[in-house]
């Protein structure tokens, strides 16, 4: 602490303290976050246990002492990597994590036999795995904290990273059926019983190509362009790889017949193209593009069907889920009405019936989670994510180089897109499609990409909040000659 | 488990999530709207920065509001950004090891650079090919910066702000 607080506190010549008002590290404000972050997390086990074996177990706390250990190991992580990175980011993540392993443990208690339920080992069932996926994933952001010191040097290995995105893309759609088929969706590599999802790193590794790219080639797009319809189009060979790497993941991602997913990377590509550039043209061609493919979809999947099929059902289950309550609309129409019986203020943690709901562990965790805690709850763990994507945006304009920009900016961008993806989905505002919701979702694939996540915005907010110390020293990249040097004056600067 | 106990956990909790997130809430308030309350700032006349170096004696709490310590960029592709200001110089231009980097095409690679002196900031332009506007007029030597004058370099506007 005392190591992080010195640059900034030192006094100046003549007598103020500059650079005092935003430059404290904050870190206690983070510790204190989480340690309240935790206490609820506590309390959740505490009300689930009662609600569920009508009596509180001595042990109850164990689970959430495992996770406040955890997190307390990646708080100390950042205090000594990061030390001025953004101090909301990291208690707001563990509380939404925390309580999705609370909410996991909580339907492992309502699946077990009465008497198993009491003694119900830690790591034992999905709630257990969770626990232990949070502990790995934690790890690793804390690795990739320590392995990045800086964020632009992400920039120089974007080609690898762009490719290294391609093939984990397209890797489920090669690999056969037998290994990467679940619930009809080729989306998964599975080795015993153990199985990954390569796209939820995909979406990482094409966002740092994409911010790279734009970066590099953002003057000749602002510059080079066509104006038609009172809009600027850029030129078609200034887009070109990025226009191919998108095709690419869509087509693959049709054929994996997951529509949600390659929902998420258009919607990335046209965010990342729109911060880049500032033209609103941009959003405008994102939703004409979209309504029109999604609409072009549904009436192909009416006409022929083939791989088309699974979204015009999906459609047609989001226009009328009540027609077939009991076959295609009845995951749906379970959400709906778990949401509608939780109500304002929820059944009470360990009080509703989150069983009766399909997938409720993955894609309709939110409808299970808001049957118990009602929307003053769930508008709770909403507001959350919305901080959590403020402070990435936030991280993304203080940082004072554009690729720091583009990264936070998208990395955030992408994860609003996948919270109103789903959330949109079980709320019957957009046709669903399977997501994960970030940090709550049993899954150790989207929870170490979201942690990931996390620990790329906490690096870039630590550059952008980081006091300025050594004159232009700071900044250097640690490799790689200066890049716009063909405009510098020749001349001695006299001090 | 009583039923009391449960009704006052169920709303205990709920009251307490949402007290977690105006707590969250109130750790980045400063953030949040540093950019509203800076935006009330008014310039200050330009002869108030030159006097404030010899101005040690004055009493502290007049220096303390009008000490610049952050420098904000208000105009060009960075628009937004925030400089917390140190006793190091701030190196500005297109060049990647200069503090403040922009991507401003009438910007030079080594633009322009402000060092902090006795507590005031000057801007010095360092041969550039375009120049550096302090206001409107045109820097030659070391200037003064007065807290709340546009220093305009290329597309790009800077700003000093308490």
């Amino acid at each position: 602490m005392t190591a992080a607080a010195t640059p900034a506190s030192s006094p100046a010549t003549a007598g103020e303290r500059p650079g005092v008002r935003l430059a404290r590290s904050r870190r206690n404000a983070e510790l204190s976050l989480l340690l309240l972050a935790m206490a609820l997390v506590a309390a959740y086990g505490a009300m689930v246990e009662a609600n569920v074996l009508d009596t509180v177990t001595p042990n109850f706390w164990v689970p959430a002492a495992v996770l406040t250990a955890v997190f307390l190991g990646i708080h100390v992580a950042i205090r000594f990597l990061a030390p001025f990175a953004d101090p909301a980011l990291l208690p707001a993540v563990a509380l939404l994590n925390g309580l999705g392993v609370g909410f996991l443990r909580r339907l492992d208690l309502g699946n077990a036999a009465p008497e198993e339920r009491a003694d119900l080992a830690i790591f034992a069932g999905t709630g257990g795995r969770q626990l232990a996926w949070t502990l790995l994933s934690v790890l690793l952001a804390a690795g990739l904290l320590a392995l990045v010191r800086d964020h632009r040097s992400i920039s120089r290995y974007a080609y690898t990273l762009g490719l290294a995105g391609i093939v984990l893309v397209m890797l489920p759609a090669v690999l056969p059926a037998s290994i990467s088929e679940i619930n009809g969706a080729k989306l998964w590599i599975r080795i015993g019983s153990f199985s990954i999802q390569p796209g939820e790193f995909a979406k990482l590794a094409l966002l740092a190509f994409f911010a790279y790219y734009l970066v590099r080639k953002r003057e000749v797009l602002s510059l080079a362009s066509h104006r038609f319809l009172g809009i600027d189009f850029p030129r078609g060979r200034d887009l070109g790889p990025v226009v191919v790497v998108w095709v690419i993941s869509l087509l693959v991602l049709i054929f994996q017949k997951d529509l949600g997913t390659s929902l998420l990377y258009f919607g990335m590509f046209v965010a990342t193209v729109y911060i880049a550039t500032e033209r609103v043209s941009w959003l405008l061609i994102g939703l004409v593009l979209f309504f029109g493919g999604a609409y072009l979809a549904y009436v192909l999947g009416k006409s022929i069907g083939g791989p088309f099929l699974n979204f015009s059902v999906r459609a047609d289950i989001w226009l009328d889920p009540f027609a077939k309550p009991y076959d295609e609309g009845y995951q749906l129409v379970q959400g709906l009405l778990a949401l509608g019986t939780g109500g304002l203020f929820g059944a009470g943690p360990g009080g509703g019936q989150p069983t009766e709901l399909p997938e409720v562990q993955n894609d309709f965790i939110f409808a299970g989670i808001g049957e118990e805690i009602g929307l003053f709850g769930l508008s709770a763990l909403l507001v959350i994510y919305l901080l959590i994507v403020e402070r990435g945006l936030r991280a993304g304009l203080a940082v004072r180089d554009s690729f720091g920009k583009l990264l936070a900016g998208g990395l955030a961008f992408t994860l609003a897109l996948q919270v109103f993806v789903i959330v949109g989905g079980i709320s019957k505002l957009i046709p669903l499609t399977g997501q994960t919701t970030p940090f709550l979702s049993a899954g150790g694939s989207s929870l170490m990409a979201n942690w990931l996540l996390i620990a790329v915005l906490l690096r870039v907010s630590d550059a952008g909040r980081r006091p300025v110390t050594g004159g232009g020293k700071v900044n250097r990249p640690s490799g790689g000659p200066p890049e716009q040097l063909h405009g510098a004056p020749t001349e001695v600067i006299k001090p | 488990m009583p039923e009391l106990v449960i009704t006052v956990a169920r709303f205990g909790f709920l009251v307490l999530l949402w007290i977690f997130v105006f707590t969250v809430v109130g750790v980045i308030r400063r953030d949040l709207f540093a950019g509203a309350r800076s935006g009330r700032l008014v310039a200050a006349p330009r002869t108030v920065g030159a006097s404030t170096g010899q101005a040690s004696a004055k009493p502290a709490k007049v220096k303390r509001g009008r000490a610049a310590h952050q420098l904000v960029v208000t105009a060009g592709q960075l628009a937004g950004t925030r400089i917390t200001l140190g006793e190091a110089q701030i190196t500005i231009g297109r060049a990647e090891d200069s503090t403040l980097v922009i991507t401003d095409d009438y910007a030079s690679a080594r633009h322009a650079r402000l060092v902090p002196r006795d507590g005031q900031w000057f801007v010095e332009d360092l041969g550039s090919t375009n120049g550096t506007y302090l206001d409107r007029a045109k820097v030659t030597g070391p200037t003064p910066v007065p807290l709340g004058v546009p220093i305009r370099i290329g597309r790009t506007s800077l700003e000093l702000r308490p």
